[in-house]
């Protein structure tokens, strides 16, 4: 075994600033964590979610010790398991970053409460105009609003960090949609588990 | 299009404007697409060649550069907006022929906890084109809606759409209660939806899933006309 090896966390590039605030809280993670994120564009194209995973681990996973996953099922429909499994990897538990955000408890009591809701996290309020409005074409094409948001009543703003800017235009959002509007600071939520053999675990080299 | 683009539709001969009508339902132009379904049934066309031959087989193309990567999302639904366009003039005269040429009744429907039907939307608009009447349940079914269809409409095929891997597993539940009442035998079931695929499908027993749209009313036709061939060789 190469004793020098990292653990690898690869994640949705939609976390990354919530995956390095919790790298930073932890300074002993730094050392034994090498983050690699994937494009956070692959929110609204999930089918590329396995596959790139896959990709990244084919050429890259035996760089690591292990390797952790930070994405939920995300949509994959049970293919970024597969790709888990493979390389005997592990994932945060969940359908979605909006039910680890919110804890799956409380995730499933909005969506009982409402199923047309919206969610929103720190990254897609920061990022809204790139991944909502461009990446789902509603710039070029704004009469497809309804194509898509049809079914939704709802915008839930699942915040992780407080920011009133943030707040401000998601609130904004869910008035220029026509939306109920619904702000939950949550925190990181269980995100921080994917940290958690890794903290307890000694790495190979310390061991020796 | 520029001025100096432009033409008149009414000047290409018929696979000229069969051409161009793909073409214009592949850059999403409802209107083009419109006037030239109106002038192939001026021409005398039938309308289940309209169809087709322009509608259907320009979103076949739409279809394969999808799954290719080369159009996504909101592009094909600006081309599934436009066939819209030539299927409202179209569907009156089909409605009028349906008893001849229907392939029977489809019941479509979004599963129970899932408010997503695009990908449903688009199913049921190939299904028509291929000459399936369609039943569309809207979203948020729970078993019993598709039992009170069946029993309503009696459908040759009933089909079931999730986009979230939440919301699949329920397609089980409204597959086992038809086995249940031994529906399964008279009535096909296929599922579709982005999280789905073959392997999901073959474990809560959907023998067909759709993986897109048009390869969804291309199988559900194929079993159709399978089944119309095996009654008539008894």
């Amino acid at each position: 075994m190469n004793t020098d090896k990292k653990r690898l966390v690869l994640g949705c590039g939609a976390l990354v600033y919530d995956l390095l605030r919790l790298i930073e809280q932890n300074p002993g993670l730094s050392d034994k964590v090498k983050l690699q994120c994937l494009p956070a564009s692959w929110h609204n194209k999930p089918q590329l979610i396995a596959p790139g995973v896959d990709d990244y681990l084919a050429k890259h996973g035996n760089l690591y010790e292990d390797v952790y996953i930070a994405y939920a099922d995300c949509g994959t429909g049970g293919a970024l398991d597969r790709v888990i499994e493979k390389y005997q990897a592990k994932r945060i538990g969940g359908a979605h970053c909006y039910e680890f955000f919110a804890g799956s408890e409380a995730f499933h009591e909005m969506a009982e409460q409402e199923l047309g809701t919206f969610y929103l996290t720190d990254y897609l309020v920061k990022n809204f105009k790139r991944l909502m409005i461009k990446g789902m074409g509603l710039d070029r094409y704004p009469e497809l609003f309804d194509v898509y948001f049809a079914n939704y009543k709802k915008l839930v703003y699942l915040a992780q960090t407080e920011n009133e800017q943030w707040q401000k235009e998601a609130a904004q959002y869910a008035k220029d949609w026509g939306f109920k509007y619904e702000y939950k600071l949550v925190g990181t939520g269980y995100l921080d588990c994917v940290f958690d053999d890794i903290e307890i675990m000694p790495l190979a080299s310390e061991e020796n | 299009m520029s001025e100096e683009d432009d033409f008149d539709l009414n000047e290409l001969d018929d696979k000229d404007l069969v051409e161009q009508i793909q073409d214009d339902l592949y850059d999403g132009l409802a209107d083009e697409v419109t006037e030239g379904t109106e002038i192939l049934l001026s021409r005398g066309w039938d309308a289940n060649d309209v169809l087709g031959d322009a509608l259907v087989g320009g979103m076949k193309i739409v279809g394969v550069d999808f799954r290719d990567g080369i159009l996504f999302v909101p592009e094909v639904l600006k081309c599934a907006g436009a066939m819209k366009g030539g299927m409202k003039i179209l569907r009156p005269i089909l409605a009028e022929a349906a008893e001849d040429t229907s392939l029977g009744k489809f019941v479509i429907g979004t599963v129970k906890g899932d408010i997503h039907d695009i990908g449903k939307n688009l199913v049921g608009m190939m299904l028509e084109g291929a000459g399936f009447e369609v039943i569309d349940l809207g979203i948020n079914n729970p078993v019993e809606n598709y039992l009170e269809a069946v029993d309503k409409h009696q459908p040759v095929i009933v089909g079931m759409s999730a986009l979230l891997t939440t919301t699949m597993p329920y397609m089980g539940v409204v597959s086992e209660e038809f086995e249940k009442r031994g529906l399964r035998k008279d009535i096909h079931m296929m599922c579709g939806g982005a999280p789905l695929n073959q392997e999901f499908a073959d474990a809560i027993g959907v023998p067909a899933y759709g993986r897109d749209a048009a390869r969804s009313a291309e199988m559900a036709e194929t079993h159709v006309r399978d089944s119309m061939n095996k009654r008539e060789h008894r």
